[in-house]
């Protein structure tokens, strides 16, 4: 037990973790095509048409992974931040600052492909469905995150105001869930509901699990390849980061 | 503890009625935003009854945010919110007082006076008791909310945009249950489960907004 | 396999444009991203090593103040 708590705060210090990440990041790519292209393929290949929507449902091989990865990285985003608040290492408030951009732009994504899978099948670009507003919030509060931590110029304070918006981010996304069904119920603005799955046949099911894996192991190669352009600019003083680029005296 | 909230209110009080044209500007903001809309959308009191709702609510959301970078500003530059950082009473707890502060000026005025513009909307009666209902209810939470992100911007560059660009998601759930429930009442469904609602907003923005304002100030001042 | 040749494969019943529109998109950020990541880490090692070799070669002597570019590259 002890020997696993001394084994994560030796990986915890971004002296250790750097070659780490460096070295598994192209195991990451590699997984993330393997896992990607399985996916495409089962899913634009091989999956057959749905009665109802016809090709066009296959968008939701991009929509609801890129949709799963926006929420799940706002999530490790903000247990980043409170492990950064509560235990003070340096690495959290890094991986925060690090998964932001790849959070925000799946929920960009997310939205994009909604819009391209809302035309065809109900007329529309855009509707205020609960699920839609909800991910048009999110995205409000990755900017808000990114663009707190850009105007503060000491990364310390960076870390620590951004890993406060992140935890009240977090309190409040189910509130703001809550809200926005209940706003839309009364309302009644969108007449189709996006809740009803469409009948989902085990190879439609496969596809879109594997294609969210594929997203997965993209993300963690990306934030793992920012994190260490991080560590670089804010350790630029250290002589690890000497050594690493080897101008060690 | 009730005295040294009191003191802090009364303190702030006392300082916001030195600047009266502060408060004053914001509530020209507000009179003046809602006075756009009909000149706007034009004059059909058919349509103005149904906008009513959103457009007072989403103009006290804006004159609110315009106060807020003040709230801790001040106190940070002449070095009050150091002295106060150190104070034996919980941080959490001046926040609470100073959040109570805002609103008595920020927020309560809005309430008063959005029934008279309501009016111009061609509101019922009982739509506007609703309205001014429902601000008084939510405008707290508004308080409490911001000051979250006025902790976090002080002393930051850009602070009043990027202070709104934190704040204005997080108000979205005040927006809607605020501006819902006139609506209700305006078709007649009654307003209860809304301000309901409402009111779990408030106690839960008023009563836990003061500690992560207080952990942001911390790290402001470090 | 699902499709009996290219061509209905790339109208995608009638939604080609929907379908595609949304590949292409995602994948042209997702390839963007980390190739934009790349390149400014290059930037960044570059900057850094400058920097170390004006530091290095600077006698404390020499009293000029040196323009070193810094700034926060943190996207």
């Amino acid at each position: 037990m002890s020997e696993r708590v001394i084994n994560w705060f030796k990986y915890a210090s971004p002296q250790t973790f750097y070659p780490l990440a460096g070295k598994l990041i192209p195991w990451f790519w590699a997984l993330a095509a393997i896992f990607g292209l399985a996916g495409l393929t089962i899913g634009f290949l091989l999956a057959p048409t749905d009665e109802q929507q016809g090709e066009g449902y296959r968008i939701i091989f991009l929509h609801v992974p890129a949709s799963w990865m926006s929420m799940f990285i706002y999530l490790v985003m903000a247990f980043w931040a409170g492990t950064g608040l509560a235990f003070n290492t340096r690495l959290s408030g890094m991986m925060a600052s690090a998964l932001a951009p790849t959070g925000a732009l799946f929920a960009f994504l997310s939205l994009w492909t909604g819009a391209l899978w809302g035309k065809p099948m109900w007329g529309t670009w855009w509707v205020w469905d609960a699920r839609l507003t909800s991910e048009l919030i999110l995205l409000f509060l990755y900017i808000g995150f990114i663009a707190l931590q850009a105007a503060i110029d000491d990364p310390r304070r960076a870390d620590k105001a951004g890993a406060i918006l992140a935890l009240v981010g977090v309190v409040n996304v189910p509130i703001i869930y809550f809200s926005v069904k209940w706003w839309n119920t009364l309302h009644q603005g969108a007449s189709v509901s996006l809740t009803k799955a469409p009948s989902m046949a085990a190879m439609m099911l496969w596809g879109m699990i594997l294609c969210a894996l594929g997203c997965w192991m993209y993300s963690i190669a990306v934030a793992l390849m920012r994190v260490r352009t991080i560590m670089l600019e804010r350790e630029r003083h250290t002589d690890w980061v000497r050594s690493v680029l080897g101008e060690k005296e | 503890m009730l005295v040294s909230i009191r003191a802090v209110i009364g303190r702030d009080l006392r300082l916001a009625m030195r600047r009266q044209s502060d408060i004053i500007a914001a509530l020209f903001f507000f009179i003046i935003v809602v006075s756009l809309f009909p000149l706007g959308v034009g004059p059909e009191a058919d349509q103005l009854r149904r906008l009513a709702p959103g457009v007072l609510w989403v103009a006290a959301l804006l004159a609110t945010m315009l106060s807020l970078p003040r709230l801790f500003a001040d106190d940070h530059r002449d070095g009050t919110l150091e002295q106060l950082a150190l104070a034996p009473q919980p941080l959490a707890l001046i926040v609470f007082g100073k959040v109570i502060a805002h609103w008595l000026v920020a927020g309560l005025p809005l309430v008063l006076l959005a029934p008279v513009l309501g009016i111009q909307f061609d509101l019922a009666n009982d739509a506007l008791a609703i309205l001014a209902l429902s601000l008084l209810i939510g405008t707290p939470a508004l308080s409490g909310i911001g000051a979250i992100g006025a902790a976090l911007t002080l002393g930051v560059r850009g602070g009043g945009v990027l202070l709104s660009l934190l704040v204005l998601p997080l108000y979205i759930p005040v927006l809607i249950f605020g501006a819902g429930a006139v609506d209700a009442t305006l078709s007649g469904l009654g307003a209860q489960a809304h301000l309901s609602l409402l009111g779990a907003l408030t106690l839960g923005g008023v009563f836990f907004a003061p500690w992560p304002t207080a952990a942001a100030l911390r790290i402001a001042l470090e | 396999m699902h499709w009996n040749n290219v061509a209905d494969f790339l109208a995608m019943g009638k939604h080609g444009p929907y379908v595609w529109g949304s590949v292409i998109v995602m994948a042209l950020l997702m390839v963007a991203e980390p190739v934009l990541l790349r390149r400014g880490r290059k930037k960044l090692i570059a900057r850094l090593k400058r920097q170390f070799r004006v530091e290095r070669s600077e006698t404390p002597a020499d009293s000029r103040p040196m323009i070193v570019p810094t700034g926060r590259s943190n996207t």
